[in-house]
């Protein structure tokens, strides 16, 4: 990989200074950003982490019952310390592998919104609010297109907020070289409504399956699903699968969540 | 180039970097501490696993920087002074949890971030926790019977394959 500087500041104030300088970049964990600069499809003058802000760790309840996820909060310590939303541990103790999990962070995963990331679908279908240094982003805005977010230049994820659901579950449909979701569907279950988001399909990245949230706000079953499909169109198609074998993955895949969730 | 303090294997140890000098760069060619091997630099093959600070990472993904002021642990720490195997290595031994040993310093750093964590795991639990250590002899069975084995278990139960 090209060289670059490497900063890492002690607070939150003092990272978006040196994000500010030209050709600068957060650095989360690293997982994704690191193998993307050895293969030179980034290379940033300035590389600034985010690991060393205390401010930006750990994971806590807000005075609404939401569960408060650092930005820099990473993958194993989600899934080790979010049993409050059980769902939401167990899509981040699946993610990558153990020693991924150790360094890869919620921020970072939100940030890049990889279309076959898991996060993304936690995020939208729990209706989370997206908190950076200037503003709160709802997840229904915050995610824009394959790896594009609603995030401005050298803006920073400080928080994620989860509304903790009555019911939920991820079902992931592995991609076992790459350990991304194929097909990832994560179903929550609020006193308002049901929201069903899906990871993995669609070249427009995560999204929110409408047909199925409202079947499942009217009726909480798995029948509720029957005769129900997305259509192959604009699902992504490669090696690994058809756009058709995709959409066919997002309503099995609901319905083993729904399943699952009970 | 920046100066970078870490400690190693209970020592301190230091050096230049640069911004890009990943860890398991300065572990191998600044330390001279090759034990960490780096098999495919993607993060795919977990050869390069070391402790920072207690938890299992992927060297080759984690810059040389971000482990300043770091307790780092390699796979040349884990026998005694003397040479004497520990728990772990000496499993691997007596139960050919090895061929070539490529993968070997991965596997036996990511059993000890295991066993710390979950002291008696089941077949399942490891399989599932080698998810990211990947050995090209394909000698997992053995590897999981070493395994059980460190961890105090009966491996008789596991069939040879």
């Amino acid at each position: 990989m090209y060289n670059f500087e490497f900063e890492k500041p002690d607070t939150i104030a003092d990272a978006v200074a040196a994000l500010g300088g030209e050709e600068a970049q957060a650095l989360g964990g690293g997982q994704t950003l690191i193998p993307t600069m050895k293969q030179r499809l980034a290379s940033p003058a300035t590389l600034v982490s985010l690991t060393g802000i205390s401010e930006m760790q750990g994971i806590c309840t807000g005075d609404d019952g939401s569960l408060c996820i650092g930005g820099a909060t990473t993958h194993g310590a989600v899934a080790a310390g979010a049993g409050v939303y059980p769902a939401l541990a167990d899509l981040a103790s699946h993610i990558g592998d153990p020693a991924v999990r150790n360094r890869g962070t919620i921020g970072g995963s939100l940030a890049n919104n990889d279309p076959s990331a898991c996060y993304p679908a936690a995020a939208l279908a729990s209706g989370a609010v997206i908190k950076t240094n200037t503003r709160e982003i709802a997840a229904d805005d915050y995610f824009q297109g394959m790896f594009d977010t609603a995030l401005n230049e050298g803006e920073i994820i400080t928080e994620v907020r989860f509304p903790v659901p009555e019911a939920a579950n991820y079902q992931k449909f592995v991609q076992p070289a790459s350990r991304f979701a194929l097909v990832g569907v994560f179903v929550a279950k609020y006193a308002d409504g049901v929201r069903v988001a899906i990871t993995g399909a669609s070249e427009g990245g995560v999204f929110r399956w409408t047909e199925a949230e409202a079947a499942l706000s009217a009726n909480f079953a798995v029948s509720a699903l029957d005769g129900l499909s997305l259509p192959g169109d604009g699902m992504i198609g490669d090696l690994h699968g058809s756009g058709d074998y995709r959409a066919h993955l997002c309503a099995v895949m609901t319905k083993r969540a729904v399943n699952a969730a009970g | 180039m920046a100066q970078v303090k870490m400690t190693v294997n209970g020592k301190a140890a230091s050096g230049e970097v640069e911004g890009r000098t990943l860890l398991s760069s300065f572990l191998r060619d600044s330390l001279f501490l090759t034990g960490t091997h780096v098999g495919c630099d993607t993060s795919q093959c977990g050869a390069c696993v070391v402790h920072v600070d207690g938890v299992a990472v992927k060297s080759c993904t984690m810059l040389a920087a971000e482990a300043e002021g770091a307790e780092v642990s390699t796979i040349e720490g884990q026998a005694a002074p003397d040479g004497t195997l520990n728990t772990i290595q000496q499993a691997f031994q007596d139960h050919h949890g090895l061929q070539c040993g490529f993968c070997t310093p991965g596997m036996v750093m990511t059993t000890a971030a295991l066993l710390k964590d979950n002291p008696k795991p089941s077949e399942q639990e490891i399989r599932e926790h080698l998810e990211g250590n990947i050995c090209r002899c394909t000698g997992y069975h053995n590897i999981i019977k070493a395994i059980l084995a460190a961890s105090g278990q009966d491996v008789s139960a596991l069939a040879a394959e």
